[in-house]
């Protein structure tokens, strides 16, 4: 059986239904008071976020305002990463460009489309580096807005991603972590939350890490906390 | 009478019963996600509020449904996301086809959506020459066997990992035989990526639509859903019209209590959400992003102040989980897209409810399921008005099918019941006749056999309560 009717009739049918059986009448209240207990003081939002990370695999690696360059350095060299794809125009990309000495891993800027180097990106990047916007307190969490600075491929296509987080941007929840950032006033093209490395439980209910985006999720944890 | 394509719940569950495999690998998974949903609740005070707060978030959104749907609309298209709507599945289709060959599309690799399952889309597009790939881990293992999910969450769960490891060995070019549930994955990590790359377009479902911003939100594991929806320069997504949010901060405790009630997760470990295409700055991303708002008898059950409750569903899959008769006999024996109990109410209000009679009839109305729903839908309630409906051909009612589910033998046997209890002199010589003989019947004989096919019969007392009474008297003081 086809159907072709176009779409715009749909819309006048569907819409009309819906409106001939919608009735006006108050709209039940929101008791949000469930979600604002959920609170804790800035530290222990950060042993909140690495715990509910932790127990999903990320990897945590500590560093300060000053030294988080050096550490995600270090950590390359130590796994013998042989490039780390980054946005060269993010804040926290420059930052690491700048910092960054010749030999060893190498820096990979992400500044073209993605047409243009796309088998690349699926076989011969390492890693990939972002920086983020927050994090999530309540059940651990790093929320990014990928864009022009930082694409979206960065922290899904390499097989390790080493996203930057600083501590005095854990918001308490998902919740209040949207309010805080007015993702509800206007949202970029893309925007996620990401708890821990890709993973399955689709073959008899066993975990299985690194189905189809990263294995690993190291997460640097910049302590600027006063 | 029934319709001849009836089918019949009661015999698929009786077969599914005798396959201890699949009874043993539905019992390990079910009893997992139970406790794993119990552990994520400790507070059941809090649990009660969450429920209490999300129910309030979806009848907020079904009041408001047409402005919300006209809202997300026009957000979308300010973004740049272009909007179509489907009446039925068959227009959804054509529509989908159509944005695919206007881009020339011939490879669509798809994230995990249940509404693509009621369409039908893979046989579609494959008849069309468009090869249509699941990429979740359990939509693809279900795929390589020409098989259906057998549950909205975990589609492959009736699956253990013997016959994975076999499967992939046989259907995976290259494959080695093995066992082991990271090596499958890596092997299934291997093709699909391939795939991602090549792909020309994605599509994907929706879990949650949000009027006030044009955005989809997408919640996921794996990757693939982000994987489908930012590598293919076309992105497709699908929903059915209930799935519109007023606000994106009324997501989030939806968002918190399906994970919770899902899988027995805190969070998922991607949580996508788009809302819109490539920006001009942008390295990459698709080009095009579509969304199909897809009916199919939902602005039906909209009509009806109690059936709305189905649409409240955010497809958690909690009352399959729980519920005794899917843990026992799986999703495959319901035949329908959406099993488990909001399967009984949601199936028989799209496809009828004459020719799924069975499946309203396939419940001990239990409540486990209404128990356990984050959006408090109650499936119990609804049942027991869709087997009315069955049977009757109430003036007002908008159910499809009303009224054919009717069959004479159980029309006959009412009109009798009724007559015998409208008459004293009939009713004692009935009941008469029943404490005397009633014993002697056969447990074979019709109407009676259906009750012991998995009970022993009912045995009459030897004299009826009224008669005892008016022989032995009633002490009174």
């Amino acid at each position: 059986m086809t159907d072709h009717r176009p779409s715009s009739d749909s819309r006048t049918a569907i819409l009309g239904r819906l409106r001939a059986s919608s009735e006006t009448g108050p709209l039940p209240s929101l008791d949000t008071a469930v979600l604002e207990r959920r609170q804790w003081p800035a530290a222990e939002r950060v042993v909140r976020l690495r715990k509910g990370m932790e127990a999903v695999h990320t990897e945590f690696l500590e560093a300060t305002t000053n030294t988080w360059p050096a550490v995600v350095r270090a950590f390359c060299d130590r796994e013998g990463l042989k490039n780390l794809l980054f946005g060269p125009t993010s804040e926290a990309g420059a930052a690491l460009a700048r910092s960054w000495a010749p030999g060893g891993t190498q820096l990979m800027p992400y500044d073209r489309p993605v047409e243009a180097f796309k088998q690349e990106l699926f076989t011969g990047v390492d890693a990939g580096f972002t920086g983020t916007v927050g994090g999530v307190a309540e059940t651990g969490g790093l929320l990014l807005m990928p864009g022009p600075a930082e694409p979206r491929l960065l922290s899904l296509v390499p097989p390790v991603h080493i996203a930057m987080l600083r501590a005095s941007t854990i918001q308490d929840s998902f919740w209040s972590a949207v309010k805080a950032l007015g993702w509800g006033r206007s949202l970029p093209a893309n925007a996620l939350l990401i708890s821990g490395p890709s993973k399955t439980a689709d073959i008899e209910q066993t975990l299985a890490y690194g189905v189809h985006g990263p294995k690993r999720l190291i997460v640097v944890l910049v302590n600027d906390l006063t | 009478m029934h319709a001849e394509t009836e089918v019949l719940f009661r015999d698929s569950a009786a077969k599914a019963l005798l396959d201890p495999q699949l009874r043993a690998n539905f019992r390990r998974a079910m009893d997992g996600l139970m406790a794993k949903r119990r552990a994520q609740f400790p507070d059941p005070s809090d649990l009660q509020d969450m429920r209490h707060l999300s129910t309030a978030i979806r009848s907020r959104s079904l009041l408001n449904l047409p402005d919300l749907l006209e809202q997300f609309e026009a957000n979308c298209t300010k973004n740049g996301i272009q909007v179509h709507w489907a009446e039925t599945c068959e227009q959804a289709n054509e529509l989908i086809l159509g944005i695919l060959r206007s881009k020339g599309a011939k490879t669509l690799v798809k994230g995990k959506s249940m509404v693509s399952e009621e369409m039908h889309l893979n046989a579609f597009l494959e008849e069309r020459g468009i090869e249509a790939l699941e990429s979740d881990l359990g939509e693809y293992i279900i795929q390589l066997d020409g098989e259906t999910p057998s549950h909205i969450i975990m589609p492959a769960i009736h699956k253990n990992k013997d016959q994975i490891a076999r499967q992939f060995s046989q259907k995976i070019k290259d494959a080695k035989y093995t066992e082991d549930v990271d090596e499958l994955t890596a092997m299934a990590r291997r093709v699909l990526r391939q795939k991602f790359l090549d792909a020309d377009a994605g599509l994907s479902g929706v879990n949650f639509a949000v009027a006030e911003t044009g955005t989809l939100c997408l919640v996921e594991n794996e990757g693939n859903g982000r994987m489908s929806t930012h590598v293919p320069p076309l992105h497709i997504a699908v929903m059915g019209l209930e799935k519109v949010v007023a606000r994106l901060e009324d997501v989030a405790p939806l968002y918190a209590i399906l994970t919770r009630s899902a899988t027995g997760q805190a969070v998922s470990t991607y949580f996508n959400l788009i809302t819109g295409p490539r920006g001009m700055e942008e390295m990459d991303g698709p080009e095009e992003v579509h969304v199909v708002i897809l009916d199919n008898g939902r602005s039906r059950m909209y009509a009806d102040p109690q059936l709305r409750a189905t649409l409240r569903c955010i497809r958690c899959g909690a009352c399959m989980n729980h519920c005794p008769v899917y843990t026992r006999v799986g999703g495959h024996a319901y035949e329908a897209v959406y099993p488990g109990p909001i399967g009984k109410i949601l199936t028989p209000q799209m496809e009828g409810v004459g020719v799924r009679h069975d499946l309203i009839h396939g419940s001990s109305l239990c409540g486990a399921c209404a128990e356990v729903c984050p959006v408090e839908i109650p499936i119990p309630d609804i049942l027991v008005r869709l087997r009315r409906e069955a049977t009757h051909e109430d003036v007002g009612s908008n159910v499809i099918g009303k009224g054919t589910g009717r069959t004479a033998t159980e029309d006959w046997a009412w009109r009798l019941w009724a007559g015998v209890l409208k008459r004293p002199t009939l009713y004692r010589v009935a009941s008469w006749f029943a404490t005397r003989f009633g014993r002697a019947l056969p447990s074979s004989a019709p109407l009676i056999k259906d009750w012991t096919q998995s009970r022993s019969k009912p045995v009459p007392a030897r004299r009826s309560l009224s008669e005892r009474v008016r022989a032995e008297g009633v002490p009174h003081d």
